[in-house]
């Protein structure tokens, strides 16, 4: 990665903001943004907002965004710009594009980080008690098959 | 780093296991730190004039680069990942993982890759946060709890002295 490319603010960049609020719709972002006047390119989508400019007016945007609703709206980066064919469904022949069964996944935990961040804003303490994910014992499997 | 970058972006590089994660990276820039993620390597390698061949995106020229961090024996598709994530490992200066995560498509879908990445993240002297995706309400509050705490733990722009001197 060139040093010059990366510490640039004046780069290309894309973010994906994803909308997972009850008050606040991607068509509602989309108005925001457009209203912003900043000179970004917009692409709606099933999860939200895709934003592509130089890296100072996305950033502007986002911040803007974000907020509006800032405990359910959330924003990562995105490697390739809307449309590029590389990923681009229409011209892939269709079907979900790479990445995108991750992104629908952790939008499905989004809901949970949301009341984390709402609960932690208010300084209410955490609840303890994580449970490790642990393998099935084969004695357990054994006894489960055994019980039937 | 230039003046303009500091007012932007002035705190430490965080590593994010899984590197492609919407949840770490937005919880990282929220609470004021940079995200180390693939998304920024990819974006890099496709706008490089010259390096790329669409539609693939890993040329020849990855798993030559991905040697600094596997041995040759190790399979081309490894070493071709590791060219990407190998140089955010060497940058970061603190680490989330996200333990056995349910899903990891895309970049992230190559178990021997995550399993080294891990490793290296984990042979690295530095703040490492490890936890679980929440699965209910109780395990989401823990969740950003921890990494806000860790988070906001970090000593800034990795400059342990200036952290110490300031009683952090």
């Amino acid at each position: 990665m060139s040093p010059k490319n990366k510490k640039d603010n004046g780069d290309i960049i894309t973010r994906i903001i994803v909308v997972n609020s009850e008050n606040v719709l991607p068509s509602d972002v989309s108005m925001k943004i457009y209203h912003s006047k900043a000179d970004v390119t917009v692409k709606e989508s099933c999860f939200g907002i895709m934003v592509k400019g130089s890296r100072r007016s996305v950033e502007k945007v986002v911040d803007e965004v974000v907020s509006m609703d800032p405990n359910h709206i959330f924003v990562k980066d995105r490697g390739f710009s809307p449309g590029d064919e590389r990923r681009c469904r229409a011209v892939r022949g269709g079907g979900p594009r790479p990445g995108f069964h991750f992104l629908r996944e952790e939008i499905n935990i989004l809901p949970f980080i949301s009341k984390g961040l709402e609960a932690y804003e208010k300084g209410l303490p955490s609840p303890k008690g994580f449970k490790e994910k642990n393998k099935l014992k084969a004695s357990k499997l054994k006894e489960l098959i055994e019980s039937e | 780093m230039n003046l303009n970058e500091c007012e932007l972006r002035p705190l430490a590089k965080v590593m994010i296991y899984p590197t492609t994660s919407l949840i770490l990276s937005d919880l990282v820039r929220r609470f004021g730190h940079r995200p180390l993620v693939m998304m920024e390597q990819v974006r890099e390698k496709i706008n490089t004039v010259g390096i790329d061949s669409p539609p693939l995106n890993i040329t020849p020229r990855e798993p030559k680069l991905g040697l600094k961090y596997a041995a040759v024996e190790v399979p081309s598709g490894v070493r071709g990942r590791m060219a990407l994530v190998g140089p955010l490992i060497e940058e970061a200066e603190a680490a989330i993982i996200v333990n056995e995560p349910d899903i990891a498509f895309g970049c992230m879908g190559c178990a021997r890759t995550n399993e080294l990445t891990k490793y290296l993240i984990r042979q690295k002297d530095i703040p490492l946060l490890e936890v679980n995706y929440p699965q209910n309400e109780d395990e989401g509050r823990e969740f950003v709890s921890k990494i806000a705490d860790f988070l906001k733990s970090l000593p800034q722009n990795g400059d342990s002295e200036n952290a110490e001197e300031d009683g952090q």
